[in-house]
């Protein structure tokens, strides 16, 4: 309809659209070089690349406490750390992995960076708040991360009162940080929602966007609506540690378990938040890397929106053994197992995109196949446990660990590391080495195998989660849980060696390297300033449409 | 549409600056509108969870919630009610001059809206004052000896929890309806520009719908 200004001057015919001034466009990385210029940038691209530093931080803050558990849990005794350190360690563990890295990282550096070069747009709607979201994130983990230097805090991720309210370590300020990362979530949802309605080009109309733009669309809606929910359960509980209201403490009328209601309806759809942008990266991993359109698009699309919105009506399968009436246990199981019917549409549409598709194995393609993997087995011990039967045995073992672990990290990890790896060409226009991608993306598969399969075993053996100590007979599935978590760790080290060494003297990248049909694939990489250079690119065809996949060219042969 | 410039007033304001990234004003003011609902649609939820809390609480100590809420001011929180309400049509009226660039009338407005919501903090501040004399405190604090009833802590500690955010939220808007009444001042609104006069309004809105909740939760039913 209104054509950018810079393409009113090129004529009607001009295929390649000349540029009116035809000078070099500097990318995005080098468009300014001072600190300020990348601290206060309001370009979605940088923001992004921001969130990417911190999230890994956080990452590996998380990751060192995850090692320290298991190395503690290499002996039936005390191994390296105290009874005391070990309730911190998993506690920050938990905190730091989910409101630091898991929550923020997809959307936090994937979303921002491709939202609008998948919409055709310039930027996000608001890139002020966009930035205040990266900063709202870090002052709260700030807040947070004094809160563990000073004291730590031994409740578990799940802040469960009255023992939250009661523990001499460190609750509110800790609890007050995961408070404030939730306006940081909120600011991003939003922002990503109005980004969708009001930034799509001329052209890329609701059913023409890619589908991570539909999954990103489904998780924003979770982060605005489930979000402030938290926030306020949270305040509560800051408010009993320091005010004490009694509001959740049993012996003067208060009731523990409407704190767990509150804390779910939150908490269980921030699973979807983490897990939801894991099935958009796959979808388009999937489709670029099988060379072939994407299977039942709209099927995809929708089944976003549905695991969304019954993720809002699932929260009670976390307390099954509450003392929650039978009714409101088999309610909340079948809207339980609703997820599993709409996550299996999408695992179907992914098998049925690959099948006969001129499947292109690069590492993108390797994490979509641990992807797969995680999200089938976690999900099927998923419906398991949403057999309200089934759960009472398994509740607060090692298998609810091991479950979650296989769904929410297995498959967000495996999305995440095939998303550095599908984008890393365009985010920082460098190829990284193919080899050392597959060697560590095995590694990394086999590691979180070796780390969780044992946890399934000890679950079933009846293992309780967060014990300290446990039985002799634990000690040789305990060892190989301990020893697949070093493997993955490895295989995260080499990752980032070889990343980072691409990062410096990685060979570069052409615009498409490949050869995707992704909207985001349609300008330079690393892309301008602005994205565009000259008129915006049009959009004629599906963001997945790959004709003849056998005649497709192989992409940058040998 | 794009609208003709020339057919404006003499004077009146210019359109506002479009940022980059947008294709139009009105693109730029939909988005604007959109995100400001998505925000008031986090207040709701975040106040859902007191209504929860509230409505469980409740079902748990129907006699301590009943005594509790006979205790409370009706004449004040009527007053109060009709206060917000007024306030919030001073709200509305300042748009529908916003969109005629009448500036000085947006800021009699607001600057009405800002005292009736000075009042009502008063009126609530004497409420909490008489709360605080006969001892209506939240939790261990609570020692109001007309009420002795097992829940009647719980009663008042959700009282001054939702009052409490409510009255926070009250003072955040005066805050944000302030610094747009300078904006009019300086005559900076007009049909093309009057976004903010809009979206300070619908925060001014969700502040009065929260209370027209709370009002008949905590003091009629």
């Amino acid at each position: 309809m209104s054509p950018s200004p810079s393409s009113i001057a090129a004529e009607p015919g001009a295929v390649p659209a000349p540029d009116s001034h035809h000078e070099h466009h500097p990318s995005y990385l080098i468009d300014g070089t001072t600190v300020k210029s990348w601290l206060l940038s309001l370009d979605h691209k940088r923001i992004g690349l921001m969130y990417l530093f911190w999230v890994l931080l956080f990452f590996l803050v998380g990751g060192i406490y995850a090692l320290v558990v298991r190395l503690e849990l290499l002996t039936p005794g005390p191994t390296i750390i105290d009874a005391m350190t070990y309730n911190r360690a998993f506690t920050m563990h938990g905190v730091v992995m989910i409101f630091l890295f898991m929550i923020p990282a997809i959307p936090g550096v994937f979303g921002n960076f491709m939202l609008p070069l998948m919409l055709g747009a310039k930027d996000v709607a608001f890139p002020r708040l966009n930035l205040a979201s990266l900063y709202i994130l870090l002052t709260g983990a700030i807040i947070a991360i004094w809160g563990m230097i000073n004291g730590g805090m031994d409740t578990g991720w799940t802040f469960y009162t009255p023992y939250s309210t009661q523990t001499t370590t460190t609750v509110a300020p800790i609890l007050f940080g995961a408070f404030i990362i939730g306006f940081s979530s909120i600011a991003t949802g939003i922002n990503f929602i109005v980004t969708t309605h009001t930034m799509r080009a001329p052209g890329i109309t609701w059913f023409k966007m890619p589908l991570f733009v539909w999954a990103m669309y489904a998780t924003s809606c979770i982060q605005v609506l489930a979000t402030p929910v938290l926030g306020l359960v949270l305040l509560l509980v800051v408010g009993e540690n320091l005010f004490n209201f009694g509001i959740f403490d049993p012996s003067r009328g208060g009731d523990p378990v409407l704190f767990q209601h509150l804390f779910w309806f939150y908490s269980h759809p921030a699973v979807y938040i983490m897990v939801l942008p894991a099935f958009g990266v796959m979808s388009e991993v999937v489709s670029a890397f099988s060379r072939k359109n994407i299977f039942g698009y709209r099927a995809i699309a929708f089944s976003s929106l549905g695991i969304a919105f019954v993720g809002f009506f699932a929260w009670g399968h976390h307390m099954f053994v509450s003392g929650q009436s039978t009714f409101d246990a088999g309610v909340f199981a079948v809207l339980t197992m609703l997820v599993g019917v709409f996550t299996a549409i999408k695992v179907f549409n992914w098998v049925g995109t690959v099948y006969k598709g001129a499947v292109d194995f690069k590492t993108p393609f390797a994490y979509f196949c641990g992807f797969l993997y995680f999200t089938v087995f976690g999900g099927m011990t998923g419906v398991a446990f949403g057999t309200a039967s089934l759960d009472v045995p398994w509740h607060d073992t090692y298998f609810v660990v091991a479950h979650f672990h296989f769904i929410m990290v297995g498959a967000t990890i495996m999305a995440f590391m095939a998303a550095l790896h599908y984008w890393f060409p365009k985010m920082f226009g460098k190829m990284y080495h193919e080899g050392w991608g597959l060697v560590s993306a095995a590694l990394i598969i086999l590691g979180f195998n070796a780390t969780f399969i044992p946890q399934f075993l000890l679950g079933n053996m009846g293992m309780p989660r967060r014990y300290y100590e446990y039985p002799e007979r634990f000690q040789n599935l305990n060892v190989a849980s301990t020893a697949g978590a070093s493997l993955l760790a490895f295989g995260f080290v080499i990752a980032a060696v070889y990343l980072t060494y691409a990062l410096i003297y990685g060979r570069r990248a052409s615009a498409n390297p490949w050869r995707s049909r992704g909207y985001e694939w349609l300008t330079e990489s690393p892309p301008p300033t602005h994205n565009f250079v000259g008129p915006q690119p049009t959009y004629d065809e599906e963001p997945h449409f790959y004709v003849e996949p056998k005649k497709a060219e192989v992409p940058d042969a040998v | 549409m794009q609208s003709n410039p020339t057919a404006d007033a003499v004077g009146a304001p210019p359109p506002p600056k479009l940022a980059m990234h947008f294709a139009s004003l009105e693109v730029q003011h939909h988005a604007a509108r959109l995100g400001m609902w998505l925000f008031l649609a986090t207040e709701i939820l975040l106040f859902a969870g007191l209504f929860t809390l509230y409505a469980g609480y409740r079902f748990l100590f129907p006699e301590a919630w009943a005594a509790g809420s006979r205790s409370l001011d009706l004449t004040m929180g009527t007053i109060n009610t009709i206060v917000l309400i007024t306030s919030s049509f001073t709200a509305a009226m300042a748009v529908h001059y916003a969109k005629e660039a009448k500036n000085k009338m947006v800021v009699l407005m607001f600057v009405l809206t800002l005292a009736m919501a000075g009042a009502f903090l008063v009126i609530k501040g004497f409420e909490y004052s008489h709360k605080l004399h006969v001892g209506a405190l939240p939790g261990f604090r609570y020692h109001y000896d007309a009420i002795q009833l097992p829940g009647a802590p719980l009663f008042f500690t959700v009282y001054w929890l939702s009052t409490g955010l409510h009255a926070f939220h009250v003072i955040v808007g005066m805050c944000v309806l302030a610094w747009i009444t300078t904006k009019a001042a300086k005559n900076q609104f007009s049909y093309h520009n009057y976004t903010a006069v809009e979206l300070g309004s619908m925060y001014w809105h969700l502040v009065d719908l929260v209370w027209i909740f709370l009002f008949p939760m905590l003091y009629l039913v």
